[in-house]
């Protein structure tokens, strides 16, 4: 385990260096910060001034050592729009997305497990058809459009949820501005949970269905129902087990590709996290902030990769993840 | 496999569900506790009038001098105000100076308002004026604008001199970008062993995190990009408005800001996107005010960089083959005023006789007429996401050009990348927008139609590279003229030598929207500069 974690903390720092260098490149040839900084009126000669004090006009590979050397020293350069140190803006904004991220990662698995197995045991029934075509549709909608749709049915139409921002948050350990303790706060994150989870609910209930009914057909299920052991400990712990880790494997993946893509849902409903961050500093040219946001994505990908090849050992001991012993 | 395998695992998978369950009913329960808790404690605070706000942004910071921007001017006149600012004719009207004198040439003499409180508690003199100008002529952003002044002088407490280094006919214009800030308040040195009155721009200082000024607002409550409260100052001179605290919350995205609007989460948004116009008129409860702008969205053609596009036939050809008229009703949806010249009605170089020109037959026999019969090839760029529409107008310009024989290859990028690319001059046409920060005509001139010169920094936006001597004279002579109409009679004929030689081809000023709910009287606190006087707001 020790040679397992080591290796894994390598692998992470090399991801994370390509991800830095990658990013700074981008920021790099992105534009100029400093058109957003100034008026119309301020000249090119005292733009260059203030972009030498920055030390924007240094040769690529200075910048990209001086930021390594900072990173090193957890500091990740300095938002221009925020005024404040990147890492403090992005740790300050990931409550939000964190909490959005968990609320529709749990509507995922409270809705696509029951209904992928029900699906898969009773692949005829017409609820199974609804859910197989309303997973199509879920699916092929834009998350946009679905939270567009939610705000005009819900805010506009019915005046029953709040149509932006995150409501009354509630401080917690000192830092966490955490929605999920206040009545105004969890009716703000029912919608975007709800968008966010849009597309990936369908995907999860197919893949469970999918993998379900591949196990149903095994030898061992049906040496299960010749022993004449009940469907119920039949389909939920004899075959659904057996489902999980492809599910497990998606779900880890996903999961980062949710806490780093919460970009639309974030914008369309103001949501006050680090997608919307993200897509705002892209547009200031906040560059600074888009590259510490790019390595702190990075370390959220590798954590979760590695927390997932974990519990695939926990679920099942016999797989063996390389490096592990 | 071996069973016990499976068994183990699907303990580990239940006991994963039950966490995610209890872990659902945790949440249910807390937020039961928190509701009750805040039943008992909602009818203790008293009824207050307060503004909902949400704007497309929020101020960058709470330094007035930081940056020189709308939005940073829409907060500016919440939280400190003018000596003077525009009334919605655009005249001059008292603010912290209640009246004006010119001594000389060179000296307009303001008298202070008497009274005057800092959010600080601090009173109001002459010397915060001074204070402000000397500041204002630090700033980055601010110091072009001030140049032509030597400073202010104080008099005695109450009254204060603007002095300029030249003849200046725009002392005002310059007076309601004077924002008077606390002096005792900005100086000493923070915490940090910094001083209060330094301007930052990417870093955090003193004047980015505290205000006191003496306007009809001050800051309680700040995150930036989230939310910003704005108190009443109990001790402010005005008592036009009742709104007793606005609750500003930026919302970017367009429908968002429109669907909280309509569901009545905001009293006030702005801007409304042309899309949603009709809806919001048709609204019950809600009103929709608009009004023509003064940012003028052109094409610069560079006579430089395209022989053909020297040809001032070719360019009158294309002026008269876009259909500025077209392109705002089909493109904008009528929200934007079709345009022939740089100035928008009200600027004093403003000339009626300048209508948009748009007859395809004349385009074509002025093709025939010119160098190139047969037409040319030009490249092109526009910014997707700077001006509304921009890229669909390009795509349209393209379109009426091809039918004059003129080939055009266009590319778009966002305005990020766009500045850069518009600075190195790389297409023969470039898309620009302006809006005269002097609220003044020769701003346009300055910027945009002067010869360029890297020196003065005279036509440093012009990359069409139009240049007339003429011009420049007149733009100059106007700079030093303080009489009037003599001024407007030379912007006029900027104007009309541009419109005679197609300089640029004009499209259209772009409009101003606000909605609001309708028991307020949002059509009075407008106006042509985009920065609503919520000081004034009356909420029925």
């Amino acid at each position: 385990m020790f040679a397992f974690t080591v290796k894994r903390i390598l692998q992470a720092l090399i991801v994370i260096l390509i991800i830095s260098f990658i990013g700074f490149a981008i920021k790099h040839n992105f534009g100029d910060p400093v058109r957003d900084l100034v008026g119309q009126r301020v000249t090119a000669a005292e733009r260059a001034v203030i972009r030498d004090n920055l030390g924007l006009n240094d040769p690529f590979m200075i910048q990209y050592a001086r930021f390594l050397h900072d990173a090193l020293q957890g500091d990740l350069g300095q938002s221009y729009f925020f005024k404040k140190p990147a890492a403090e803006v992005i740790i300050n904004k990931a409550p939000a997305t964190l909490e959005l991220v968990f609320c529709a990662a749990l509507i995922i698995v409270v809705l696509s497990i029951p209904m992928g197995i029900y699906s898969a045991i009773k692949p005829r029934s017409w609820f199974s058809r609804f859910i197989m075509g309303g997973s199509i549709v879920g699916v092929s909608m834009p998350v946009f459009l679905t939270a567009i749709l939610l705000i005009y049915i819900f805010s506009v139409e019915l005046h029953w949820l709040p149509s932006y921002g995150r409501g009354e948050t509630v401080r917690i350990f000192g830092w966490w501005d955490s929605g999920l303790l206040t009545l105004d706060g969890l009716k703000h994150l029912i919608m975007p949970s709800i968008a966010l989870s849009s597309i990936m609910l369908p995907l999860f209930i197919r893949l469970i269905r999918s993998e379900m009914m591949e196990v149903l057909q095994s030898e061992y299920v049906k040496f299960a129902w010749a022993k004449g052991i009940k469907p119920s400990r039949v389909w939920l712990v004899h075959a659904f087990k057996n489902t999980l880790l492809p599910v497990i494997t998606v779900g880890g993946v996903q999961l980062g590709i949710m806490v780093a893509f919460t970009i639309l849902t974030e914008t369309v409903f103001q949501w006050q996290g680090m997608g919307s961050m993200f897509i705002e500093s892209v547009e200031r040219s906040d560059t600074s902030l888009m590259v510490a946001y790019l390595v702190f994505v990075g370390i959220v990908f590798v954590l979760v990769n590695t927390f997932v090849d974990i519990i695939y050992g926990l679920v099942n001991p016999t797989v063996r993840v390389a490096g592990r012993q | 496999m071996k069973m016990s395998t499976f068994k183990s695992a699907g303990k580990f998978s239940l006991l994963l569900l039950t966490l995610l369950v209890s872990a659902l009913l945790l949440v249910g329960c807390g937020s039961d506790d928190k509701k009750e808790a805040g039943e008992e404690t909602a009818p203790a605070t008293p009824e207050k009038t307060t503004l909902k706000l949400a704007m497309d942004a929020d101020p960058v910071s709470l330094d007035p001098h930081v940056q020189l921007s709308g939005g940073m001017l829409q907060y500016s006149h919440m939280v400190f105000d003018s000596l003077v600012r525009y009334d919605k004719d655009m005249n001059f009207v008292p603010r912290l100076a209640e009246k004006w004198e010119r001594i000389d040439d060179l000296t307009m003499r303001f008298h202070l308002r008497k009274g005057v409180k800092f959010h600080s508690g601090n009173d109001f003199t002459a010397d915060d004026v001074v204070f402000t100008v000397e500041r204002l002529k630090k700033s980055d952003d601010y110091k072009g604008l001030f140049e032509p002044f030597v400073g202010a002088t104080a008099i005695d407490a109450y009254t204060v001199d603007l002095v300029t280094k030249q003849p200046y006919g725009l002392v005002l214009n310059m007076a309601t970008y004077v924002f008077p800030m606390d002096r005792k308040f900005y100086s000493g040195t923070d915490d940090k062993g910094k001083a209060k009155d330094l301007i930052i721009k990417t870093d955090s200082s003193f004047a980015n995190e505290n205000e006191s000024g003496t306007g009809p607002f001050a800051v309680t409550h700040r995150e930036q990009g989230v939310k910003t409260v704005f108190t009443r100052f109990a001790d402010y001179w005005d008592k036009t408005g009742n709104v007793e605290e606005i609750v500003l919350s930026p919302i970017k995205n367009d429908a968002t800001r429109v669907a909280a609007l309509l569901s009545g989460d905001v009293d006030f948004i702005m801007p409304v996107p042309p899309q949603d116009l009709e809806r919001i008129k048709t609204t019950d409860g809600l009103m929709l005010v608009t009004m023509s702008g003064s940012r003028i969205i052109t094409f610069q053609l560079n006579q430089k960089s395209n022989p053909a596009l020297a040809d001032p036939k070719v360019r009158l050809a294309m002026d008269y083959a876009y259909d500025n008229n077209g392109v705002v009703e089909k493109i904008m949806n009528g929200f934007a005023t079709a345009a022939g010249q740089m100035s928008p009605k009200g600027y004093v170089g403003y000339d009626e006789a300048l209508a948009p020109r748009f007859d395809l037959e004349k385009a074509k026999s002025l093709m025939a007429e010119s160098g190139f019969p047969d037409g040319f090839e030009a490249t092109m760029i526009a910014p997707n996401n700077r001006y509304v529409n921009d890229e669909k107008i390009a795509e349209a310009f393209v379109s009426m050009m091809s039918k004059i024989g003129i080939k055009i290859s266009l590319k778009t990028m966002p305005k990020a990348q766009y500045w850069d690319q518009f600075d190195a001059q790389v297409a023969d046409i470039q898309m620009i927008g302006w809006h005269s920060d002097t609220e003044d005509s020769g701003n346009y001139y300055e910027f945009l139609s002067m010869c360029r010169n890297s020196e003065t920094g005279y036509g440093q936006y012009n990359s069409g590279n139009y240049c007339n001597a003429k011009v420049d004279e007149l733009t100059l002579a106007a700079q030093v003229e303080t009489d009037p109409a003599k001024r407007a009679a030379q912007c006029q004929e900027v104007e009309k030598i541009q419109y005679d030689e197609a300089g640029f081809i004009p499209l259209h000023w772009q409009n101003l929207s606000w909605a609001s709910k309708s028991n307020m009287n949002t059509e009075d606190i407008v106006n042509v500069m985009n920065f609503p006087y919520f000081g004034d707001l009356v909420i029925k």
